[in-house]
């Protein structure tokens, strides 16, 4: 599904990437914790998190996340707009919390999905 | 819902205190920043995260949360357990990951 | 020995998380460019951003020299800090000493050290309380470089 899909499905605001939103995504990973995304979230993917430092941003940047969501309706600092223009990430803002963003985006279509190392992907799917 | 049907439907893993499998859970909240957590999440809530330190029990008994979901294969520290066994509060675990986890239970939820 | 593709030292200044990631991106820039394979380049950039943000977060300052080889990339992260008194313990998972204001950065959950282990082929870490830590580690890459 498109970022444009996703952003009507939260009602979301997008505050990065107006122009990005033809980009198409199949997979989500959701985290507060940093060293969870580089663990275990897959290059393509979007990023649901609560924390809005610009840190979200690099974490993204090094991993190919395809768009960052904002959920629980945070403002995120000025620095984390602007790193995220610079590195041409996408930011999308959602009131809703990461509970219901994850449930609307999951019946939708969207799958978890954990990269493992050496390139092996878990598609988590609908197999249990 | 009952705690009990979610985790049977789930497969998810009892880690403590299965009395409180007959609780009540009202909703869901995802998070790892307890400050959110305590800023957002309500009572009744299954709390789905991947702390796995004491204060999570803290929070949970504050918040009045039904119980505590670890995703992704996460284990408790076992002063997570005693005291959640102190404050009767269910710690659930699951090898799958927050998103899928949170995307089955608000289907279950939301039928 | 391999003869040197490409070296350089980058500067870390602990203690503030305003740059923090700034030597990473780069770092990733640079294999890029230099042709280095897709997951080769990924694994670089996971370790060579969890030895920064641990810099950042435990250090005075620090530095990471990133090397490539026609067979390796290796990063290499010292700094001058508190040092670490158990290495086997903080390399366990879940094992943190981070302060309140790391984790409100939504690190110190105790997986940095295990993600570089993870993310590498070979790693070496060496430590001095009171002195510092130094992280070496290395990536190898198939023949095609």
């Amino acid at each position: 599904m498109t970022l444009a899909e996703i952003r009507d499905i939260l009602d979301a605001e997008v505050l990065v990437g107006s122009d990005e939103l033809g980009k198409e995504v199949k997979t989500a990973f959701s985290a507060d914790l940093m060293s969870d995304v580089l663990a275990f979230a897959k290059p393509g993917s979007l990023l649901l998190t609560g924390l809005t430092n610009p840190q979200v941003v690099r974490t993204s940047d090094i991993l190919d996340i395809a768009a960052i969501i904002l959920v629980r309706g945070k403002v995120p600092p000025a620095e984390t707009v602007r790193l995220a223009k610079e590195l041409k990430i996408p930011i999308l803002r959602t009131r809703y919390i990461l509970f219901e963003t994850s449930g609307r985006l999951h019946e939708k279509g969207i799958v978890g999905c954990i990269e493992k190392v050496g390139g092996d992907r878990v598609d988590v799917g609908n197999k249990i | 819902m009952k705690l009990e049907e979610i985790a049977g439907k789930l497969n998810l893993r009892v880690l403590c205190c299965d009395e409180g499998l007959s609780r009540e859970v009202r909703g869901g909240f995802v998070g790892d920043l307890l400050s959110d957590v305590m800023a957002n999440s309500r009572e009744g809530d299954l709390w789905i995260t991947r702390q796995v330190h004491p204060n999570i029990v803290a929070v949970a008994v504050m918040k009045e949360h039904s119980a505590i979901l670890l995703v992704q294969g996460g284990i408790p520290v076992e002063d997570t357990l005693s005291r959640a066994r102190k404050e009767g509060i269910p710690i659930l675990g699951t090898e799958i990951n927050g998103f899928e986890a949170a995307g089955k239970i608000y289907g279950l939820m939301n039928p | 020995m391999s003869e040197i593709r490409y070296e350089n030292f980058f500067p870390i200044e602990g203690g503030t998380f305003v740059n923090a990631g700034d030597v990473s991106s780069r770092i990733k820039s640079i294999l890029k460019n230099l042709g280095v394979g897709s997951e080769v380049v990924r694994r670089a950039a996971i370790i060579a951003y969890e030895s920064e943000i641990n810099i950042v977060s435990y250090a005075l300052r620090g530095t990471i020299r990133l090397s490539v080889t026609p067979d390796a990339v290796c990063i290499e992260a010292k700094d001058e800090g508190p040092g670490i008194p158990d290495i086997e313990l903080a390399m366990q998972e879940g094992f943190s000493t981070a302060t309140p204001m790391v984790r409100e950065m939504g690190f110190g959950a105790g997986m940095g050290l295990s993600n570089i282990k993870k993310f590498s082929d070979s790693l070496e870490i060496t430590s001095e309380v009171g002195q510092g830590t130094h992280v070496k580690t290395r990536i190898n890459m198939a023949e095609a470089g």
